[in-house]
């Protein structure tokens, strides 16, 4: 297997299991090569990329760029930084006039769940979905996933904790997907109100209790709470969630065993984790900032190879 | 119909190495600021076997050596119907002001060497950069390069193939060249 089964990259839902295999065998190479004292490769130097970003982002945004750039690829960027683009004619209009300038890949975030399908589905090119809106963010979890086979080796069999809004969380949903058809066990915690209806869908449990959450897991992946997308109070204070739901340096230390603590960034600190468990030798958080542009990497060369030259 | 012939068998294989080696020698000394790369895939076997008998004449236990993986330094991933499979690249070390002899099996288009050369200077400058081939398909060239070391020179048409059997994947070590015929 040298080729991946989809011609896009629009959810972990639509990889097969030989195809993370395939990008993270591939990524291992790419990590290596941005060790080098010459971080950069020629692969993608005939290739166009637009990173359309419809949403704010610092970290993927510079990730993916980063990722491009190392490629050889040539980059164009637009933001949108007003809401006001709405699913539709707009993005479509949009797309369209920046494929006229011959662009093969567009990586894409938009608020709107759905919208790199959408797209997919209406252009000729090559999708890679940076998140949209609350439905999946690809590769970020296919670079958690990564950093957690980096840390212990494999990924089946072992534990896995998602705590926070896993409600408003498309980190979550995609990691779900990824760490079970990798042959992890994922449980999720958080307040019931910060809960999706269809948890049990997903084939996942739920803690409500921080500590039992922590005992039972090798690995806890902590979320943002996102104010952002909140429309209605789901919990009465910052304050408050923070008391019942922050890790600390005291929770970890009460546990009977060591685990490793992510976070897909950026870190609320004080809120979901304090400054001392951020900063400690548990999290491997800046481990994940440097396997997301190898993952990039990765996840762009393998898309790109399907492109034929005219 | 398939036809097969064999070019080298086990033994001119080994003498065909011990004169390379002493060829390498004869230019290098005792390799102090040589160093051997290999390229993957089918290079490195290559360069294991050189390096091991380079070991046993210079009776040296240490010669620097690496092997180079050049999937993303090629000029065919959209001309293919799959992406290349990445190899390991095992380069622990710099190439900074060093003597490189770049080694790999078949030397056909030359477009692999040019790819090579590419993948190497992401580890320093080297001083100079050699090239040693099991095979030169002469005549076959689409870039200006040549061998500085070959162990032996070939005319074929671009339907034959050139096909190195090695001890290690084949059991047995000998070079042939296959022609299918209509």
């Amino acid at each position: 297997m040298s080729k991946l089964s989809v011609n896009h990259l629009l959810g972990i839902k639509y990889l097969k299991t030989s195809d993370i295999d395939l990008i993270f065998k591939t990524a291992d190479n790419f990590k290596k090569i941005i060790n080098q004292p010459i971080k950069k490769v020629p692969s993608l130097r005939d290739i166009t990329i637009a990173n359309l970003f419809f949403e704010d982002s610092t970290r993927t945004k510079l990730s993916f760029e980063l990722a491009e750039k190392r490629l050889s690829a040539d980059v164009i960027n637009f933001s949108s930084a007003s809401s006001s683009v709405k699913k539709g004619e707009t993005l479509l209009d949009t797309v369209n006039n920046i494929l006229a300038m011959k662009v093969d890949i567009i990586v894409m975030r938009h608020p709107n769940p759905g919208a790199s399908v959408f797209l997919s589905r209406n252009v000729n090119a090559k999708i890679v979905n940076a998140g949209d809106g609350t439905h999946e963010h690809p590769t970020q979890a296919l670079l958690d996933a990564y950093s957690i086979r980096e840390k212990y080796g494999v990924i089946a069999g072992k534990k896995i904790v998602i705590i926070g809004d896993i409600l408003h969380s498309r980190v979550a949903l995609s990691n779900i997907y990824c760490l079970q058809k990798l042959g992890a066990e994922v449980k999720v915690c958080g307040p019931s109100s910060l809960m999706p209806k269809h948890l049990d869908s997903l084939g996942v449990t739920h803690f409500s209790d921080l500590k039992e959450a922590l005992q039972w897991c090798d690995v806890a992946n902590v979320l943002r709470i996102q104010l952002e997308r909140q429309d209605v109070n789901y919990f009465p204070s910052l304050r408050e969630y923070a008391m019942v739901y922050g890790i600390d340096k005291m929770v970890l230390e009460s546990l009977d065993k060591e685990i490793t603590i992510m976070h897909p960034g950026p870190v609320n600190r004080g809120v979901e984790l304090s400054s001392d468990v951020a900063d400690s030798k548990h999290a491997i958080i800046l481990d994940q900032v440097e396997n997301g542009v190898a993952i990039r990497m990765a996840v762009l060369y393998l898309l790109a190879g399907g492109i034929k030259n005219n | 119909m398939i036809k097969e012939r064999q070019i080298l068998n086990q033994q001119d294989i080994d003498i065909t190495i011990e004169r390379l080696c002493q060829q390498l020698i004869e230019r290098h000394n005792d390799f102090n600021n040589t160093v051997i790369v290999g390229v993957q895939p089918r290079g490195t076997f290559l360069c294991n076997r050189i390096i091991t008998k380079l070991k046993q004449l210079l009776k040296t236990p240490n010669i620097e050596s690496g092997n180079l993986d050049i999937s993303f330094y090629r000029d065919d991933l959209r001309r293919r119907e799959e992406p290349i499979v990445p190899q390991v690249m095992d380069m622990n070390l710099s190439l900074e002001g060093k003597n490189v002899v770049l080694i790999d099996d078949v030397l056909f288009t030359g477009r692999s060497i040019r790819s090579a050369i590419d993948a190497l200077m992401a580890f320093g400058r080297p001083k100079s950069v050699e090239l040693l081939t099991l095979i030169d398909r002469r005549f076959s060239r689409d870039l200006p390069i040549q061998p500085d070391y070959v162990g032996r020179t070939i005319d074929t048409i671009e339907s034959e193939k050139v096909i190195v059997e090695w001890k290690e994947t084949n059991g047995t070590d000998r070079i042939l060249m296959r022609k299918s015929e209509q």
